[in-house]
C-alpha cells in the first residue's frame, strides 16, 4: 500500500491523466451548459499534455514537451475562440445550453 | 487511284454522296423544328439533289468514271474506291471505312437518289399539313444517306451500317403516325424480322471472313487467290459459299421480304405513301438484291445456294401475287406486288442472271414508285372527296375523270409491270423470263431452269391481273362512293414526279434490249445492251467452279428463241389484263358474285388469297404467342421477382433500415456522438491484442545449443518493460554473469544446453509503469519445444 502512495512512478501520472481525461469527457458528454463544456474540454486537453509529459519523460525524448508546449498555445486560442463565442451567443440569447442551439441544425 | 476524283472539305467526294443527305437530316432532326416549313424541305430536297448531282458528276464525267488511264475508262476496270479513314484495324482484319463506286453501285446510286429526289419533291405536297413535318424529311434524308453507304460501301461492314440503318429509318418511317397502335405495331413488326434477318447477314459475314480473312468486296472477289476458301467443304461436301451465300440469302430475305420474312412489308403499308414508295418499293427493299448481286462472285461459286435463292425467289412471287388477288387495299396490292416483283428479281440473281436481276430493280424501282405515288396522289383526292377510308379500292371507281395526269401515269406503270411492249418490265421481266429459261449453272438440274421458267409465268400471269384489277377498280367503270365523285387532282408538286417517273417506266427498258445473234444484231444499236456491257465489270461473268468446268455465265439464246418467250410473256401479260377487264373492266362484276358465292368451288381460294394464306396466324401460332408466353414468364420470374422484389425494392428496404437506424444515431446532438466515440474507442481496447500474456519461446539446434527468446506481450509499455531470467529454479532473477551487479536482461539468450542447470527456466517481466512483476515458467523439454504454460502472476 505504502508503495502505490509514496512510491511515486510513471504510472500514478498516467493514472491521474486518464482519470482527468474521463472527468473530461464526462463533463461534455452530460453537461448543456456550452461554458461548462469548454471548461472540460480543457480538462481532456490537459489530461493529454499530462500523457505527452510523462512518456516524454519515461523515454527521455523532448519533443513530447514541446508537443505540450504547442497543444496548450492551441487551447488558449482555442479557449478564447469558444469563450467569445459563448459570449455572442449569450449575448443574443440568454442562455448557452447546448440542446436548445439548434438553430444550425438543418 | 485513291485521289482520283479529288477532295472536297478534307473528305474524298465519293463520301460526300451519302454525307450530304446525313447533313440534311442532321440539320432537320436537331432544329428543324424552328424553321419554318419552306427552310425544311428546301434543305431537305436541296441536300439530295446535291448528292444525285454529285453522283451523275462521278459516274458519267471524265473526272469519275469515265476517266481513262491507259486509254481505258476506269469503270472498264472494276471502278475505285476511296477511303475517309481506318476504321477497325486488330491483327489480320483491316476494315476501312471507304466507299466503292463502280458500274454496280453507279446504276444503284443514280436509282436511289434520282428516285429519291423525286419523292422527296413529292413529299412537299403530300406531308404538306403534317406537324410533325421536319421530322418526317430527316428521317427520310437519314434513310437516303444510310442507302447510299449501303451501295457504296466497300466492304461488308460498312454495307451493314447502312444495312442497319435503313432498317432504322424503315421502322421510324412506318411508325411516323404512332398515335395509332397499330401503326406502331407495324414498325415494330418490320424491326423484329429485319433483326431475324440482320442475325443471319451477321453470320454469313463472320464466315466469310473465318474462310477467307478479309470482308473487302474488291479482295473477296478476287477469286484466283481466295476461291478456293469458297469451294471448300464446309457441310458435309457442301462448299462453304453454299452456306455464306445462304446465311446472307436470309439476310437479303429480311430486307427484301421474301419468303419466310415478308410478313412485315405489307404492314409496312402502314407509313406515309412516299415511304412507302421510297423505302418500301423502290430502293430500300431492293438491298436485298443488290447485295446478292454485289456477292455474284460468291453465289456463283456455289450451285446451292443459287438453287435456294432462285427457289425462294419463285416461291414468293407466286405466293405474293396469288395473295394480291383478294386485297381491297390500294397500297396493300401494291405492297404485294412489290414481295412479288422482289421474288423475280431473286429468281434473276438465283440464275447467274445479275444484270437482269439490276435492270429489274431499275425498271420496277420506276414504275412501282410511280405507282405508289399515285396511289398516294388517289388517297390525297379521295380524302379531300370526303372519304374516311382513302385506301378502300371499293369505295373508288371512275377516278379517270377526275384525276387525269395521275391516271395516265398509273395507266402507263400498270402497263409496264404487266409487261406490255415497249414499256420498262417488258424487257426487264422478259430478261429474267428468258435468263430463266436458258441459264445452266453446273450441277443445276437442267428441267429446273424451265420450272422456273412455268412458275414466273404464272406469277405474271397474277401479276398482270391483280395490277389491273386494281386499276380498273380504281380508275374505271363508275364513281361507287361520293366521295370518288368529289374528288380532284393533287397539286403540281405531286403529279410532276408521276409524269417523270412514269416516263422513265416507259423508256427505261431499252438500255436492256436482250442480244439478238442473227440479223437484229446488227439494226440495234449499241446502246440497247447498255446495261449489261456496263454492269460487265461488276459481276461475276463465270461459274467458279475450280477442278470442273469453269463455263460463263450466259442466257443468250437464238434470235428465234428470244422471239417464241418474248411472245409468249407478252401474250401472258395480255391474257391477265383481259382476265382484269372480263371481271373488273366495268366495277365488279356480277359473275364475280356467283364465282366467289359462299358454297362454290372457288371460294376457298378466294378466302385463301383474302386472309392472305394465313401466314401472320401462322406465325402467331408457331413463333409470336411462345415467345409471348416466354417473355411473359421471364417478365414475372426475372424482372417482377428477381429484379423488382429482391433487387429493387429488398436493397431499398435494406437501405430504409440502415437509414432508419442511423437516423437515431446521427441526431445532431454532438454529445450523443462522443458517447458513441468512447464506447467505441472502449471497445478498441477491450477487443485488440493488449491483453496478450508475455512468455517466451526455445529452441533447439543441432549444435546442442539452446535459444531462449522473450516475448514481452502486446501492449503500450512493452517496449519499455524490465525483463530478467531465472534459469536455476531459486524463484529469484540471476545476476548478469558478466556484471554480477546487474540482472540477466538479455531477450535472447543462447546458451549451451548443458549450461542450464535446470529444466524449469522462468522469465521474469516488470511492467516500469505499474511495476507490476510477471513470472512465466516453462519447462524446457527437447523436441516439443511448443508446450504453453499459462503466466502465473508473482508479486
Amino acid at each position: 500500500m505504502n508503495d502505490i502512495l509514496f512510491n511515486v512512478g510513471y504510472g500514478h501520472f498516467l493514472v491521474l491523466a486518464a482519470v482527468l481525461f474521463l472527468i473530461g469527457v464526462g463533463g461534455v458528454m452530460v453537461r448543456r451548459n456550452a461554458l461548462i463544456i469548454l471548461m472540460s474540454v480543457e480538462l481532456m486537453l490537459n489530461a493529454a499534455n499530462m500523457t505527452l509529459i510523462t512518456f516524454a519523460r519515461m523515454w527521455g525524448d523532448l519533443s513530447g514537451h514541446t508537443f505540450a508546449l504547442i497543444v496548450i498555445a492551441v487551447a488558449a486560442a482555442e479557449a478564447s475562440v469558444g469563450l467569445a463565442i459563448v459570449v455572442a451567443v449569450f449575448r443574443g440569447r440568454r442562455n448557452v445550453d447546448v440542446d436548445r442551439l439548434t438553430t444550425l441544425r438543418h | 487511284m485513291d485521289q482520283l476524283p479529288g477532295k472536297f472539305a478534307g473528305l474524298p467526294l465519293l463520301a460526300w454522296i451519302p454525307l450530304l443527305p446525313f447533313i440534311g437530316a442532321l440539320i432537320n432532326l436537331t432544329i428543324g423544328r424552328r424553321l419554318s416549313r419552306q427552310t425544311v424541305h428546301t434543305i431537305a430536297i436541296a441536300s439530295v439533289a446535291a448528292a444525285c448531282g454529285l453522283a451523275l458528276f462521278l459516274v458519267f464525267s471524265k473526272q469519275g468514271l469515265f476517266r481513262e488511264i491507259n486509254g481505258v475508262p476506269i469503270w472498264k476496270a472494276g471502278g475505285f474506291t476511296q477511303t475517309v479513314y481506318s476504321w477497325i484495324e486488330v491483327g489480320s482484319l483491316k476494315i476501312d471505312l471507304s466507299f466503292t463506286l463502280d458500274t454496280l453501285s453507279a446504276v444503284m446510286i443514280i436509282i436511289v437518289t434520282f428516285v429519291g429526289t423525286l419523292i422527296h419533291i413529292y413529299s412537299t405536297g403530300y406531308m404538306a399539313h403534317d406537324p410533325r413535318y421536319a421530322a418526317f424529311f430527316g428521317y427520310l434524308n437519314l434513310f437516303m444517306g444510310s442507302m447510299l453507304t449501303l451501295v457504296l460501301g466497300s466492304n461488308l461492314p460498312v454495307m451493314f451500317i447502312g444495312w442497319e440503318g435503313v432498317g432504322l429509318c424503315s421502322f421510324l418511317l412506318i411508325g411516323f403516325w404512332y398515335e395509332r397502335e397499330d401503326y406502331a405495331t407495324a414498325g415494330r413488326k418490320a424491326f423484329v424480322v429485319n433483326r431475324i434477318g440482320d442475325f443471319c447477314f451477321l453470320l454469313g459475314m463472320f464466315l466469310l471472313f473465318w474462310a477467307a480473312k478479309s470482308l473487302d468486296f474488291k479482295t473477296l472477289a478476287n477469286t484466283s487467290q481466295v476461291g478456293a476458301s469458297y469451294v471448300q467443304p464446309f457441310w458435309g461436301s457442301e462448299r462453304l459459299a453454299a452456306a455464306a451465300g445462304i446465311f446472307l440469302f436470309i439476310g437479303a430475305c429480311g430486307k427484301s421480304a421474301q419468303l419466310p420474312l415478308f410478313v412485315w412489308l405489307p404492314d409496312a403499308m402502314a407509313g406515309p405513301t412516299p415511304v412507302s414508295a421510297l423505302i418500301h418499293a423502290a430502293t430500300m427493299v431492293t438491298a436485298g438484291v443488290y447485295m446478292v448481286c454485289r456477292l455474284s462472285f460468291l453465289y456463283a461459286a456455289s450451285t446451292t445456294a443459287l438453287i435456294v435463292v432462285a427457289t425462294v425467289g419463285l416461291l414468293t412471287a407466286l405466293a405474293a401475287a396469288f395473295m394480291a388477288f383478294a386485297q381491297t387495299d390500294l397500297k396493300k396490292v401494291l405492297a404485294y406486288s412489290t414481295v412479288s416483283q422482289l421474288g423475280f428479281m431473286f429468281v434473276a440473281a438465283g440464275t447467274g442472271n445479275w444484270t437482269a436481276a439490276i435492270f429489274h430493280l431499275g425498271t420496277h424501282a420506276f414504275f412501282k414508285a410511280c405507282l405508289f405515288l399515285g396511289a398516294g396522289s388517289v388517297m390525297h383526292g379521295m380524302e379531300h372527296g370526303g372519304s374516311t377510308t382513302p385506301g378502300d379500292i371499293m369505295t373508288m371507281g371512275g377516278l379517270r375523270k377526275h384525276m387525269p395526269i395521275t391516271r395516265i401515269t398509273f395507266l402507263v406503270s400498270c402497263l409496264a409491270i404487266a409487261g406490255i411492249f415497249p414499256f420498262a418490265g417488258f424487257f426487264s421481266k422478259d430478261e429474267i423470263l428468258g435468263g430463266a429459261f436458258t441459264v445452266t449453272p453446273p450441277g443445276w438440274p437442267l428441267w429446273y431452269g424451265k420450272i422456273l421458267w412455268g412458275g414466273l409465268l404464272i406469277a405474271a400471269l397474277g401479276t398482270a391481273f391483280y395490277m389491273w384489277r386494281l386499276y380498273f377498280l380504281v380508275f374505271g367503270g363508275d364513281e361507287r362512293t361520293d366521295a370518288a365523285r368529289k374528288a380532284h387532282e393533287s397539286p403540281a408538286s405531286m403529279t410532276a414526279p408521276l409524269v417523270v417517273l412514269a416516263a422513265l417506266a416507259t423508256v427505261a427498258g431499252f438500255i436492256g434490249v436482250p442480244h439478238f445473234s442473227g440479223a437484229w444484231a446488227h439494226k440495234l444499236p449499241s446502246a440497247t445492251h447498255a446495261l449489261s456491257t456496263w454492269l460487265a465489270p461488276s459481276v461475276s461473268s463465270n461459274w467458279y467452279n475450280p477442278g470442273g468446268e469453269s463455263a460463263a455465265i450466259t442466257n443468250h439464246a437464238g434470235d428465234s428463241k428470244i422471239f417464241a418467250l418474248m411472245a409468249i410473256a407478252l401474250a401472258i401479260g395480255v391474257l391477265g389484263i383481259g382476265l382484269a377487264w372480263m371481271f373488273y373492266g366495268k366495277g365488279p362484276s356480277k359473275t364475280l358474285d356467283t364465282i366467289y358465292a359462299e358454297d362454290a368451288p372457288m371460294r376457298p381460294i378466294y378466302e385463301a388469297s383474302k386472309a392472305k394464306l394465313w401466314v401472320d396466324e401462322i406465325y402467331d401460332v408457331v413463333f409470336v404467342r411462345p415467345f409471348k408466353w416466354l417473355a411473359r414468364g421471364l417478365f414475372e420470374i426475372a424482372d417482377r421477382f428477381v429484379i423488382d422484389t429482391i433487387a429493387v425494392n429488398g436493397s431499398a428496404f435494406v437501405i430504409g433500415l440502415l437509414g432508419r437506424v442511423s437516423r437515431w444515431v446521427q441526431n445532431g446532438q454532438v454529445q450523443r456522438y462522443l458517447a458513441g466515440l468512447v464506447v467505441g474507442a472502449a471497445l478498441v481496447f477491450l477487443i485488440s491484442d493488449f491483453r496478450r500474456h508475455p512468455t517466451f519461446e526455445y529452441e533447439y539446434d543441432d549444435a546442442g545449443m539452446v535459444t531462449l527468446t522473450a516475448d514481452p506481450g502486446a501492449g503500450i509499455m512493452t517496449t519499455t518493460s524490465k525483463i530478467a531470467w531465472d534459469l536455476d529454479n531459486d524463484g529469484q532473477p540471476d545476476p548478469d554473469p558478466a556484471n554480477p551487479d546487474e540482472l540477466r536482461d538479455d531477450p535472447v539468450l543462447k546458451l549451451r544446453a548443458g549450461d542450464i542447470p535446470s529444466s524449469t527456466v522462468t522469465l521474469f517481466i516488470e511492467d516500469p509503469i505499474s511495476r507490476k512483476r510477471l513470472a512465466v515458467t516453462r519447462t524446457l523439454e527437447r523436441g516439443s519445444p511448443r508446450a504453453e504454460t499459462p503466466d502465473q502472476e508473482a508479486k
